[in-house]
């Protein structure tokens, strides 16, 4: 390890890091533009120079690695100077108008330009201006304002490899161009964050709000079954807008467009107070009404005639509280895979349903089988990681199932169950690629689950797995290659609470069967909007969820709920990382956090629920499962035997998000994926004509 | 003496004459006093009164939703809300100010970047109800078009100054 002494201070670094990380490490704060941890680096804004020993000019920090004995000083009046310099000349094109700019306030040229600019400017001469380039609906240009740093270029290229952004002319006359069209990438919004002017802001955002003026709730996303850590920027009753937070093992610091740019889905289609169907038609009545039309229903009906179906976003302790009321009305009939999906259902393997391999795990992997699945529209940052590791080492990716851009290379091995079948007797080039991995890891998409074939389809890829030394007795030490690509954030905690059919429940297609044939007189809909309505039959339904969508339309009771920035709850993401949600904004009007609804109805029906406020409602949750003890932990789960042998059709896998931007109540209710479904997917539907 | 002093100037009523002597005196000194509302005093050009939202002499309003005035406001009187405009420009769909919060201290005008908002020289704008010192975007603009000439003149007088 490389001594360095930096300001007098000698410190032991690690070998090949760079001059400005060391920096860092020893507590001294270099200025930067174009240096990104995550990116690559260009060394073009030499905002970062520190003075060396021996080097005859101040050096760029960013590009210079590290060697032992180096002598760095970043405090002199040289480097000051210099800084102060290099300041000067990114401003003399930069325009003053950081009172129109979204980026005021939070803007790193402008905070820099405090520290190191002068007051007043020395350059009389006319500044330059740049046309605006077209990037799509969610990425709003002002290219006069942009540094040259090169950021997004390379975000573009690595991160969400889209190769849309390039830089063209030289000195003067640089600028950043793209195509002139929307940038394709399910990614986009974080060229946004790392912009470090206000060349590139959010549309969606303009002019809204300021940076001072929003209070900030640190949260956890649900719109997929990732969990990327959030921030939730809200002012008064209103979330302005989503960002970001690092959390290394799952995001990093990237956020899918859907999770920043659906928020404006939360204050639209809201149920904001309960309604009953009267005569055919739903009407807005008191909550006394609403709940005792419910209990009115429950009286007398016995527990095999009524079923719970909970959704996408719910939170464990609702689905928990749904869970206690129904069991303590005698009802098994519990479900939570709505998709039909067959994980966990035999038994209840917890490796059958995780992401085993964790999110962070794919950069150790050296070969990865896809099956049936589109990670960069079912989990765009697990894509995004297994092109992180693509990069790395030119990671091998097989892919069983339809053929989507992933943006790495793909190798198509067949698109239906004869390819894994082929695969699992050894056969093809890829198993050999397989064979000779030391980590391979496999990927199972929550489409070719949810077949009616899907506990075979586990069990096949559970074989596969274990022959190819994946997970299982071969697998290396603490490794598990065996992975469920879950996509609904409620999923996996559903899972461990065991929110599933009893030993005489009814699982979904029993369920809506049942309710077909009038063999279920009531369906509880927790938030559950992906179903078959049309098979609910003349149960009596009761919706409890936030967004007027399938579910309340069917609904002969609607009961406002909170959507996930308006209540405090714990979600499991793929990984079974246990993560929580806080509450950032109240739900609108009359709508409830959701296990108070319930508990409330559970007195009016005369079995109250054990529980009174949240702190006994989490201990609750603990004793059901202590997983939910462990905040942000991955219990590596025990490889047991799950799915279950049986007969397996010949249909291709279908993949089972035909559009990215709209998959759950939430991201259907908000304009701008409206506006992003109209410009990236409907051109291509119309090209491919699977449309209808 | 002393007695003497004194009852001499008890007899002679001199305290009484000094005083209607200055009181004659002031009898024909020019007056202090105004006949208000009829007569007003002189204002300084930095004197802050009621807030008023200027334009350009375009006809097109300055105020460009920076919301430095909301942010600097002591007394939070100032609300902005902003989104854009048709034409794409940054401008406000709501600027009210609570004119029974505010403390005139004049930060607002300060920090204003376009000299949009500023305190005039209007100070008579007492009104019935609360709810009419509640102003709004509308009645700001409108106190602009009025004070203009007025206002222009007082930040003219007071560049030298800055």
């Amino acid at each position: 390890m490389p001594k360095v002494t930096i300001d007098g201070r000698e410190i032991e670094v690690p070998a090949g890091i760079t001059v400005l990380q060391a920096c860092e490490m020893a507590g001294a704060e270099i200025p930067r533009f174009c240096y990104h941890e995550r990116l690559s680096i260009a060394g073009n804004c030499r905002m970062c120079l520190v003075e060396m020993e021996r080097a005859p000019k101040p050096i760029a920090s960013c590009a210079m690695p590290v060697g032992d004995g180096m002598v760095i000083r970043t405090d002199t009046p040289t480097v000051e100077k210099a800084r102060n310099g290099v300041m000067e000349f990114l401003l003399i094109n930069h325009p003053l108008d950081c009172p129109i700019c979204d980026q005021g306030g939070e803007c790193d040229l402008q905070d820099q330009a405090m520290a190191y600019g002068y007051d007043r400017s020395r350059y009389e001469e006319n500044k330059r201006a740049v046309s605006e380039k077209y990037m799509g609906p969610l990425i709003k240009t002002i290219m006069t304002r942009c540094i040259q740093c090169t950021r997004c270029v390379r975000f573009a290229t690595e991160i969400a490899g889209v190769e849309d952004i390039g830089m063209v002319n030289r000195g003067e006359d640089a600028e950043i161009t793209t195509l002139e069209r929307a940038i394709d990438s399910e990614l986009s919004g974080n060229l946004v964050d790392i912009c470090p002017v206000g060349a590139l802001t959010s549309a969606p955002y303009a002019f809204t709000a300021r940076p001072w003026e929003l209070r900030k709730t640190l949260s956890v996303d649900v719109m997929d079954a990732v969990g990327s850590n959030i921030r939730v920027d809200s002012r008064g009753r209103e979330v302005m807008r989503v960002l970001p937070r690092i959390h290394e093992d799952v995001n990093e610091e990237w956020i899918s467009d859907k999770t920043r740019h659906a928020r404006d889905g939360l204050s639209r289609q809201r149920l904001d107070r309960p309604y009953l169907r009267i005569d055919g038609k739903l009407r807005p009545v008191s909550w006394e009404e609403a709940l005792t039309a419910v209990a009115e229903r429950l009286r007398g009906l016995s527990g095999e005639r009524m079923a719970a179906i909970a959704g996408d976003l719910c939170d464990a302790e609702s689905m928990l509280a749904l869970k206690d009321f129904m069991t303590g009305l005698g009802s098994e009939n519990l479900e939570c895979r709505q998709d039909g999906s067959k994980v966990g259902s035999d038994s209840r393997a917890r490796s059958g349903y995780l992401f085993n391999t964790t999110i962070a795990g794919i950069e150790q992997a050296d070969a990865v089988l896809l099956i049936g699945t589109n990670p960069r529209w079912e989990a765009a940052l697990v894509n995004a990681r297994i092109r992180k590791r693509f990069l790395q080492n030119g990671l091998p990716v097989g892919v069983i199932g339809p053929q989507v851009d992933l943006t790495y290379e793909t190798v198509s091995l067949g698109d239906g169950l004869d390819a894994l079948q082929a695969l699992g007797r050894g056969e093809g080039d890829f198993a050999e690629v397989l064979r000779k991995a030391e980590r391979p890891m496999l990927i199972l998409g929550s489409g070719a689950v949810a077949r009616p074939d899907g506990a075979a389809i586990l069990s096949l890829a559970r074989e596969v797995a274990e022959s190819f030394g994946m997970a299982g007795p071969q697998a290396p030490e603490e490794w598990n290659g065996f992975n469920v690509l879950s996509r609904a954030a409620s999923r996996v905690g559903g899972l461990d609470l065991g929110f599933l059919p009893g030993p005489e429940g009814r699982d979904l297609e029993g369920i809506l069967s049942g309710a077909e044939q009038g063999e279920i007189d009531l369906v509880w809909l927790l938030g559950a909007d992906e179903i078959d309505m049309s098979r609910l039959g003349r149960a009596f339904v009761v919706y409890q969820g936030h967004h007027g969508d399938a579910g309340a339309h069917r609904a002969d009771v609607i009961l406002p709920g909170a959507a996930y920035t308006e209540k405090n709850g714990t979600y499991v993401n793929l990984e079974g990382r246990v993560q929580l949600g806080r509450l950032a904004t109240f739900p609108p009007g009359e709508a409830r956090e959701d296990w108070t609804i319930l508990r409330a109805l559970s007195e009016v029906v005369g079995q109250p629920l054990p529980y009174d406020n949240l702190g006994e409602l989490r201990q609750k949750l603990i004793e059901a499962n202590p997983l939910f003890g462990r905040l942000d932990e991955v219990q590596p789960a025990a490889w047991e035997a799950f799915g279950a042998k049986g007969e397996v059709s010949g249909a291709p896998f279908a993949l089972p998000i035909d559009n990215f931007y709209m998959t759950d109540p939430i991201s259907r209710a908000s304009p701008t994926m409206a506006k992003c479904t109209e410009i990236f997917v409907l051109p291509k539907r119309a090209a491919t004509g699977t449309e209808g | 003496m002393a007695f003497v002093d004194r009852t001499v100037r008890s007899l002679f009523l001199t305290e009484l004459l000094s005083g209607m002597w200055l009181t004659l005196r002031y009898f024909f000194r020019p007056k202090v006093t105004l006949n208000y509302p009829h007569e007003k005093g002189a204002l300084s050009p930095r004197f802050r009164g009621e807030h008023v939202l200027r334009r350009y002499p375009s006809g097109e309003e300055r105020c460009i939703a920076c919301k430095l005035c909301e942010a600097i406001c002591p007394a939070q009187a100032i609300t902005i809300e902003a989104e854009p405009r048709a034409d794409g420009s940054r401008r406000t769909t709501r600027y009210d100010i609570d004119m029974t919060k505010c403390i005139y201290c004049g930060y607002c005008q300060e920090s204003c970047p376009v000299d949009a908002i500023v305190q005039g020289p209007n100070f008579e704008f007492a009104a019935e109800t609360r709810a009419e010192l509640f102003y709004n975007k509308e009645k700001l603009l409108d106190n602009g078009d009025r004070w203009e000439y007025e206002i222009a003149l007082n930040i003219a007088k007071d560049a030298p100054y800055r």
